[in-house]
């Protein structure tokens, strides 16, 4: 943590192309950015580097004129500038290409490259020679050969990412930003990317470059800033800090109050996951979980976590590999076969995978379990209605009144609804993924006292989270996943945040 | 543990390329099949009874088909923004009522001047149409649905039960919808023009290719500042627009309009549209294939009472080959989906 800073002072000779400095940008209560700053020279590559949510992303989107910072300035070559739209930051010269490429699928490569600017002869009438003409140069400035008349549609990520830095080059874009642009790539397409990139900057273009990866970092970039809850840590030489030191910088984040699991002794093996595969997305993940024990499947964003626990739930279907609960082996893409079998996924996503947001609390809250709710067929008000003030009372969850919409209850109260809907069906496994995000410290810390206690009681919990300190707090085990493979298992005793976090970014412990 | 060691890289290319060219070629195949079934059923027919192919039974064919090409022309550009227009049956009910009666009054307005008027009630019923999809946000399918009977009303209220009849109509109109210009009737010489325009539009003008753009990928539409309001107000402009001068047209041929002209016309145009291989989802097609597609309908229809063959079969065929349609670019995409998965599968 204590590595040297660069300062704005240190290298005066030159001016920033780009620069933002003291930029905060809230969403409702949730502070994505406090103190971010960043300043990009001409002719070099910046990396941005930080742990899931430390604020890469919101940056990125201030930058390209997506969001509007709440306070702090950008400048343009020291001219403060505003951005009120997408439009006005490639005025700028800045071109942002996103992870997902943003492609036209049934237009021409040409015609996205030079969509709304399509080079015009005779009547006005777009000159397709000429345009096509004109993306040819371009891929052979980039040194790639690509059809400029073959259709976006099928075309792998890597093409699509060259047609964006075509489309880059040919608005004059003197800033170009890329947010993981080598998530989807393989190793000869990152290599091709990187030649272009470095042309790029060596014809002066300044740019930022976002990664986990920490070898392409190092091989790529000449400076690299950390980002950390938010806020600016450092900004380096490249050459004068090592690997070791940026992830250590990374780390250490604040989560507020925590609910460390109680001690429970871990009893039989209920789930076992063996050679779970899906082809472009995880590969080969075995693990098994006791009775009692919280298993943590840790990762950057992006590692196929989720992935990996809809794969057991059923929700997707699996490739290879099996699932056994309780010694039975489960079919695969059956959820129903997974919740008769004790196996309960409390999605990421609750808005849209986990409630019914238009519906009542109480029918949210007993949604798994109508049918046995049911007299004749049909719900009974009044064994629902028993059912749901049980679990809401037990869950501590804040509302108006039983009948009031989903919808209507905030972040935390809506995760204990989705909680209670799985936890009345009494499950063997519980899978939560990401149980605590976007929710206020305390119902957090609510959240944990529940997940411990559920342990307790003898249920399987297997946790899927971003946030490095809610996994070492609770967590008997950790897995560390890294692009869709299980990188490797901590104990309780052995997990960091450090040794977590050199798993997750392929990096040997210093 | 580097990952710029791993090189599973050889095949992705030489991929990438053949998914496009099977893409390619169901995709022309597309506009083959469209011929060649159309040619096959002309063949049969004509095996059955020779006159099916004469100069008067094609001319007669390609008549009947004038004004859904026409309707179809427009109907593909409001298609290809992801949007859909299901009044354009009751625009031309309008259109032709309004016209009609107006040079049944003042039997001397020339007929160019009733197409411009008939024009003109279509784009003010497509501005409308336009209004309520952009401004108020509301799904295509559910505002032209509503339209569909607003504007339908409006013409049963203006008709009040009444019809104008051949003999209340002016002698020019009538000739109009007969005369021919090198043995080809003005009619199809109309709807022949402005496919072509709307075609060269489509595939060389900017705005053109920005309705190919929203309907391909609004997100990327609006990153690359495509103005998608402008758009998608054209759009239904010139779908109506070209509603209203059809229901000139349908005055001109049928000589009789009552307040029921065009009932049901959407859904021919909308299976033209689908059959002629532009995609409901909007991105991908062409006026050319549409019109194949008004075309192929009206020979089916033409043909089967040749054949001897029920009218419930007709029906059972255009349901068909709507099916096929929409069941082909489920293919594609299903295909391209699946290719891409492979592709991937070696990162990681």
């Amino acid at each position: 943590m204590s590595g040297t800073g660069l300062d704005a002072e240190s290298i005066p000779e030159r001016q920033p192309v780009l620069r933002l400095s003291g930029a905060s940008k809230s969403f409702g209560s949730v502070a994505a950015l406090t103190d971010a700053r960043i300043e990009l020279y001409a002719g070099e590559t910046h990396a941005l580097v930080g742990e899931n949510g430390a604020g890469k992303s919101t940056l990125i989107k201030i930058l390209a004129g997506v969001h509007r910072p709440d306070s702090g300035t950008i400048t343009v070559d020291g001219e403060v500038v505003e951005f009120s739209g997408t439009a006005e930051a490639k005025e700028a010269g800045i071109a942002v290409i996103y992870q997902e490429p943003t492609l036209f699928p049934d237009l021409t490569v040409a015609e996205n490259i030079f969509m709304g600017r399509q080079p015009r002869g005779r009547f006005g009438m777009i000159d397709r020679d000429r345009m096509n003409r004109a993306a040819a140069a371009l891929f052979e400035q980039l040194g790639v050969p690509m059809d400029p008349e073959r259709q976006a549609l099928g075309m792998s990520i890597a093409d699509q990412q060259v047609v964006e830095i075509a489309k880059a080059i040919s608005l004059d874009a003197r800033v170009l930003i890329m947010d993981e642009p080598t998530a989807a790539l393989s190793g000869a397409e990152v290599e091709r990317l990187f030649t272009v990139t470095r042309a790029l900057r060596d014809d002066g273009a300044a740019v930022l470059f976002i990664s986990h990866r920490f070898d392409e970092v190092e091989a790529l970039c000449e400076r690299v800033t950390v980002m950390r809850d938010g806020a600016h840590v450092s900004t380096d030489l490249m050459s004068e800090v090592s690997i070791d030191q940026i992830v250590r910088r990374m780390v250490g984040r604040e989560l507020g109050a925590l609910f460390p699991k109680q001690e429970v002794q871990p009893r039989d093996v209920v789930l076992e996951v063996d050679g779970l595969t899906r082809e472009g997305v995880y590969r080969d993940v075995s693990f098994s979980v006791r009775a009692g024990e919280i298993v943590a499947l840790a990762g950057l964003v992006g590692a196929g976590r989720s992935e990996v626990v809809q794969g057991v739930f059923g929700v997707d279907p699996r490739d290879a590999g099996t699932v056994r609960v309780g010694g039975r082996a489960l079919p695969p893409g059956n959820p129903r076969a997974a919740m008769r079998a004790g196996v309960a996924l409390v999605p990421e996503d609750r808005r849209h995978q986990g409630l019914l947001l238009d519906l009542s609390i109480m029918r949210n809250a007993t949604l798994t379990r109508r049918s046995r709710l049911a007299r004749f067929g049909f719900l009974v008000g009044g064994a629902e209605r028993r059912e749901a003030e049980q679990w809401t009372a037990r869950l501590q969850t804040r509302y108006g009144r039983l009948t009031d919409p989903a919808g209507t209850l905030s972040g935390g109260n809506q995760q204990k609804i989705v909680l209670a809907k799985w936890l009345a069906t009494g499950p063997k496994v519980l899978i939560v993924d990401e149980p605590t995000r976007g929710i206020d410290i305390g119902t957090k810390a609510e959240v944990h006292r529940l997940m411990s206690s559920l342990a307790a009681e003898g249920v399987a919990v297997v946790m899927v989270s971003s946030e490095l300190p809610e996994v070492l707090a609770m967590a008997d085990r950790v897995l560390v996943m890294r692009e869709g493979r299980l990188a490797g298992e901590l104990s309780r005793a052995e997990a960091t945040e450090e040794s977590v976090m050199f798993l997750a970014t392929g990096q040997e412990a210093a | 543990m580097s990952l710029l060691t791993k090189a599973h890289e050889s095949g992705s290319d030489a991929q990438a390329r053949t998914g496009s060219t099977v893409l390619d070629m169901v995709l022309r195949f597309r506009a083959l099949g469209l011929l060649l079934t159309l040619a096959a059923i002309v063949a049969v027919t004509a095996a059955v009874n020779p006159r099916f192919v004469n100069e008067q039974s094609i001319r007669d064919l390609l008549l009947a088909a004038a004004i859904t090409l026409l309707l179809a022309t427009g109907m593909t550009v409001v298609v290809l923004t992801r949007g859909i227009d299901l009044s354009v049956g009751s625009v031309l009910g309008l259109s032709a009522f309004c016209t009609a009666s107006l040079l049944s009054e003042n039997p001397g307005i020339p007929v160019p001047v009733a197409m411009l008027i008939g024009l003109g009630i279509g784009a003010v019923c497509g501005l409308f149409n336009g209004m309520i999809v952009h401004l108020g946000k509301v799904p295509p399918l559910v505002a032209t649905l509503g339209t569909l009977y607003v504007f339908r009303g409006v013409v049963y209220f203006i008709a009040g039960g009444g019809r104008i009849n051949a003999s209340d109509m002016p002698g020019g109109l009538l000739d109009f919808g007969t005369a021919r210009i090198l043995g080809i009737p003005y009619l199809i010489v109309i709807a022949g023009v402005v496919l072509a325009v709307v075609a060269v539009f489509l595939s060389r003008y900017r705005a053109g290719r920005d309705m190919y753009a929203l309907g391909s990928s609004p997100e990327a539409a609006r990153l690359a500042g495509i103005p998608a309001g402008k758009r998608i107000l054209t759009a239904y402009i010139l779908c109506g627009a070209l509603a209203g001068l059809g229901g000139v047209l349908y005055a001109a041929r049928y000589g009789t309009v009552d307040a029921s002209a065009g009932y049901g016309m959407e859904l021919d145009v909308v299976a033209a549209v689908v059959v002629g291989g532009v995609a409901i989802f909007g991105g991908s097609g062409t006026v050319v294939g549409a019109a194949l597609g008004a075309v192929l309908l009206t020979v089916i229809s033409n043909a089967l009472p040749v054949l001897s063959i029920d009218q419930f079969w007709q029906r059972a065929i255009v349901g068909a080959l709507i099916l096929g349609a929409i069941a082909l670019d489920r293919l594609v995409g299903l295909r391209v989906k699946a290719s891409l998965r492979k592709k991937d599968a070696h990162v990681g």
